[in-house]
C-alpha cells in the first residue's frame, strides 16, 4: 500500500500536523502495524521536496513536531489520479482497495464510481484469465484458476462494500 | 449495428418497480453477460429482451424490428422461430428422450420428426453426449441435462440465445464445461448470446459484462 499517497489523501481532507497524520493513519489504515514516526516525517520530507505539500505555521516556542502540512495542487492531482485509476487487477488487493474507499469517503468523493471502475478492471482481467484457461494446458488452467478465485473474492468484497458505503461513510467521517 | 436493444425500459410488478429505465444493446454475434445483485432486475431485463415480458414503457428491438409492440401470438412465434433459451434447471420435458428434447424446437417449428431427429443427433457428439440420445432427463446427470438443454437452445440456429443462470445448478467444473461449450457453439453459429449470471467467473466467458443495479444498467461497465 502507498504510505505517501495515503498521507497526501489525509492532508487533502485538511491541513494537519505529523502527529495527527500518524494517529489517523494508524486509526484507519495500519491494521495493527502502526506507522513509525520516523517514516511519517521522512515521507512528509520527500513529499515537501517534490512540491506535493508545503510546511506552514511553525508555531513559535514549540518543537518541530508542530509544523503544519498543507497539500499543494500537485499533491491533490496525485491523490485524484490515484483514486480514479483502477488498481491493476491481481490477487490480494484488499489493503489498497480498502484504503482508497476510506479515503474517497473521507474526501467526499464518489467511492461507488471508483469501485465500479475497479470492478470493470477486475472483470477484464478475469476475461483474459478465462481465455488463457480455454486455450492453455492444464498448468495454465490451474494458475489462471488461482487468479480467478482471488479476483472473484475481490469482486464479492467490492459488491458488499458498495452496499455498505453509506454506513462506512458515517464511520469514517465521524 | 445492434442485434438486440433495450431503450429506457421500465417495468413494475404491481407497485414494485423492477426496471427503471434500463438500456442496453448487444451487437450481432456478441456474448453479453448481465450481472447484478439479487433483485436488481437482471432476469427481468433478460425476459424483456427475449419478448417474454412486455415493458410498461420503453422499447425492445431485435434485428431492427420493434418487438415490445407485438401481440402475444406474434411474440410467441418470434420466440419459437428466432430465439433459443437455456434456464438454470435444464427444464427438459421428462417424458421425452434426450434427442427428442433437443429436436423439440424444430418439431414445434414444423420440421418433420425424422428430419428433426437427424438434425438433433450431431449435437450429442459435439457436446460430449454421444450414447445418451435415448435417455430421459431423469437418467442424466445435472451437467448432461444442461448440455442437452444447450443443444436444444441452439439446434434451430436461433438469432439469439437467452441463458438465465445456465450454470447455477452445476458444480464449478461442470459449469465451466457448459460455458465453454456454449461459447464455442454460439461462435460457430454466429448466435448472439445474452446471459444472466451472478457468478463473475461465468460472466468472464462473455465478450462484455453489464451490471444491473436498482433496475438500471450501469453505464460505467459498458465498453
Amino acid at each position: 500500500m502507498s504510505v505517501p499517497l495515503t498521507l497526501l489523501g489525509l492532508l487533502e481532507r485538511e491541513p494537519s500536523h505529523g502527529y495527527d497524520l500518524k494517529r489517523d493513519y494508524d486509526n484507519f489504515f495500519s491494521r495493527g502495524k502502526p506507522l513509525p514516526f520516523g517514516q511519517v516525517y521522512s515521507t512528509l520530507g520527500r513529499l515537501a521536496r517534490d512540491g506535493k505539500i508545503v510546511m506552514t505555521e511553525v508555531e513559535p516556542g514549540v518543537g518541530p513536531e508542530r509544523k503544519r502540512y498543507v497539500i499543494t495542487e500537485r499533491g491533490a492531482t496525485d491523490v485524484e489520479s490515484w483514486l480514479t485509476e483502477p488498481v491493476r487487477a491481481e490477487p490480494n488487493l484488499q489493503t489498497v482497495l480498502f484504503t482508497k474507499v476510506v479515503l474517497a469517503l473521507m474526501l467526499g468523493r464518489p467511492a461507488e464510481e471508483y469501485l465500479d471502475i475497479q470492478r470493470t478492471a477486475h472483470l477484464r482481467r478475469m476475461q483474459e484469465l478465462t481465455e488463457i484457461k480455454r486455450s492453455g494446458n492444464l498448468v495454465d488452467v490451474m494458475l489462471a484458476d488461482h487468479g480467478l478465485f482471488h479476483l472473484e473474492a475481490d469482486l464479492h468484497w467490492i459488491d458488499t462494500t458498495v452496499a455498505r458505503l453509506d454506513a462506512l461513510g458515517k464511520v469514517v467521517r465521524g | 449495428m445492434k442485434a438486440i436493444e433495450a431503450r429506457d425500459v421500465v417495468l413494475s410488478f404491481g407497485e414494485t418497480p423492477a426496471l427503471r429505465g434500463a438500456s442496453v444493446s448487444v451487437a450481432p454475434g456478441e456474448i453479453v453477460a448481465i450481472m447484478g445483485p439479487s433483485g436488481s432486475g437482471k432476469s427481468t431485463l433478460l425476459h424483456c429482451l427475449a419478448g417474454i415480458l412486455v415493458p410498461n414503457a420503453g422499447e425492445i428491438h431485435f434485428d431492427g424490428r420493434r418487438i415490445d409492440t407485438l401481440d402475444e401470438n406474434q411474440r410467441s412465434a418470434l420466440r419459437r422461430d428466432c430465439f433459443g433459451f437455456v434456464f438454470q434447471f435444464g427444464q427438459l420435458v421428462p417424458e421425452l428422450t434426450a434427442e427428442e428434447n433437443v429436436a423439440l424446437p424444430l418439431l414445434l417449428g414444423g420440421v418433420k420428426r425424422t428430419a428433426a431427429l437427424k438434425q438433433a443427433r450431431p449435437w450429442f457428439e459435439r457436446l460430449g453426449l454421444a450414447g445418451l440420445e435415448r435417455r430421459r432427463s431423469g437418467e442424466l446427470s445435472g451437467g448432461q441435462a444442461q448440455r442437452v438443454a444447450l443443444a436444444r437452445g441452439l439446434v434451430a440456429r436461433p438469432g439469439a440465445l437467452f441463458a438465465d443462470e445456465p450454470t447455477g445448478a452445476l458444480d464449478s467444473l461442470t459449469g465451466e464445461q457448459v460455458m465453454d461449450l456454449l461459447v464455442v457453439s454460439a461462435r460457430e453459429q454466429g448466435t448472439t448470446v445474452v446471459l444472466v449470471t451472478h457468478d463473475a467467473r461465468v460472466a468472464a466467458y462473455a465478450d462484455r459484462q453489464v451490471i444491473v443495479r436498482d433496475g438500471k444498467v450501469n453505464a460505467l461497465v459498458r465498453s
